[in-house]
């Protein structure tokens, strides 16, 4: 039951009720509060599973562009390796290239969703609205970072077994 | 030209390497044995396939040898594993290669500066001696530029800067001047020369034009895997 202005909408939902024992009868307030993901188990899963495609395909998406910055510069791992540098050099590279990567990211992401907040309330304000939760950026980062370490273990494994006279010669 | 000092920096004696692609064996060197002087020039010269690139990497320490004794600047080659030829590559020997081998993303000062960051020698400034050999190169005034701003002559003084700057015992060239016109492969096998006779640069080049193996004190030549002679060189014209 909505309410009109200036009409206080209690006594009229307690009227009612009284009228039609047994039937659920709620105000508009008491019945938007029920929406939530708490309340629709459903959704509450449909969530969680966006949620982790999301991040198995941020994953994928890093993993990916460690093994493609590691394919692509075989040939300067090549030359690093031909003036002496360990495989723990090479490894610390990778890493710490993933780390800017994913703590980057993680930035560009934050800042990202002021943008996309702000173009939602000015740009398309019919559209749902976006709301910024602080508190879950620590774990969007620990994801971000995490994943781009995982990530960047295989292609880090992959150049440190890597042939120098090979990787020299790779065009 | 000086003389080479006496007492060999490289020894190698009944050096094989095979190599197994699949099924078939192939057999790169054949029981090589070679003693070179500190301080010599020498050029190796031989077809493609006769051996030569491989012994290059052998001595350089990027490919370990199948068999056979091989001691360079008094490390045995032979008894060490990947790290020990790591550490050979990062105190003992430099690499110049044919096509430069420069990291593009880099200046030419990075450049120099990543192989000392790597050998564990790098300085806040470059010291006297170093700066002296980049104006011996004539790439004084280049080092803030990359690679790609660069002529494949001054690519290649930058990539023998970089071996240099390390103080290796022993240069190993391999065909400086394959992609160099004839103008900057005279002023690169003009500096090898310079750098062996000033310094005691012991260098190793392979090349396949005759002319830059006239710079070596000896040419040795390679076939199937073997050295099959040894000629004297020295037919270089002296320095101007």
């Amino acid at each position: 039951m909505g309410e009109a202005a200036g009409i206080d909408a209690e006594p009229v939902i307690h009227e009612l009720q009284a009228k039609f024992d047994g039937y659920p009868i709620y105000s508009m307030k008491e019945l938007v509060s029920l929406i939530s993901v708490d309340n629709i188990p459903l959704l509450a899963g449909f969530i969680n599973a966006v949620v982790g495609i999301g991040v198995i395909i941020g994953f994928a998406v890093v993993s990916l562009s460690m093994y493609m910055a590691v394919l692509q510069r075989t040939r300067e791992i090549g030359i690093l390796k031909s003036m002496g540098a360990t495989n723990r050099f090479v490894m610390g590279i990778i890493v710490a290239e993933a780390l800017a990567l994913g703590f980057g990211g993680t930035i560009f992401g934050i800042l990202l969703s002021f943008g996309t907040r702000w173009a939602m309330l000015h740009i398309a304000p019919a559209s749902l609205p976006q709301a910024v939760v602080p508190s879950w950026w620590p774990l969007a980062g620990a994801i971000a970072i995490g994943g781009a370490l995982l990530g960047s273990i295989y292609p880090g494994v992959m150049a440190v077994r890597q042939d120098p006279i090979e990787a020299l010669a790779y065009e | 030209m000086s003389s080479p000092a006496s007492g060999p920096i490289i020894r190698i004696r009944s050096l094989r390497k095979v190599y197994s692609t699949g099924k078939v064996e192939v057999e790169a060197l054949r029981g090589v044995d070679l003693d070179v002087p500190a301080g010599e020039f020498l050029a190796i010269v031989g077809p493609s396939g006769s051996g030569k690139s491989t012994l290059f990497h052998i001595v350089g320490g990027l490919t370990p040898p199948t068999s056979g004794e091989v001691i360079v600047a008094g490390r045995n080659v032979s008894a060490v594993g990947e790290s020990g030829r790591a550490e050979l590559r990062r105190h003992s020997v430099s690499f110049v290669f044919q096509k430069f081998n420069l990291l593009p993303n880099l200046t030419a000062r990075d450049n120099i500066r990543t192989a000392l960051y790597i050998s564990g020698k790098l300085p806040d400034h470059f010291d006297e001696e170093l700066v002296n050999l980049l104006d011996l190169l004539g790439i004084a005034g280049r080092l803030d530029h990359k690679p790609s701003e660069m002529s494949g002559g001054e690519q290649q003084r930058v990539a023998i800067a970089r071996a240099l700057a390390t103080r290796p015992a022993i240069l190993l060239a391999d065909e400086p001047t394959g992609n160099l016109d004839s103008r900057n492969s005279q002023a690169v096998l003009n500096i090898l020369k310079d750098l062996n006779q000033r310094l005691g640069q012991t260098i190793l080049m392979i090349t396949h034009n005759a002319e830059a193996a006239a710079f070596g004190h000896r040419i040795m030549h390679m076939r199937d895997g073997s050295i099959v002679e040894t000629s004297d060189g020295r037919k270089a014209p002296p320095l101007s």
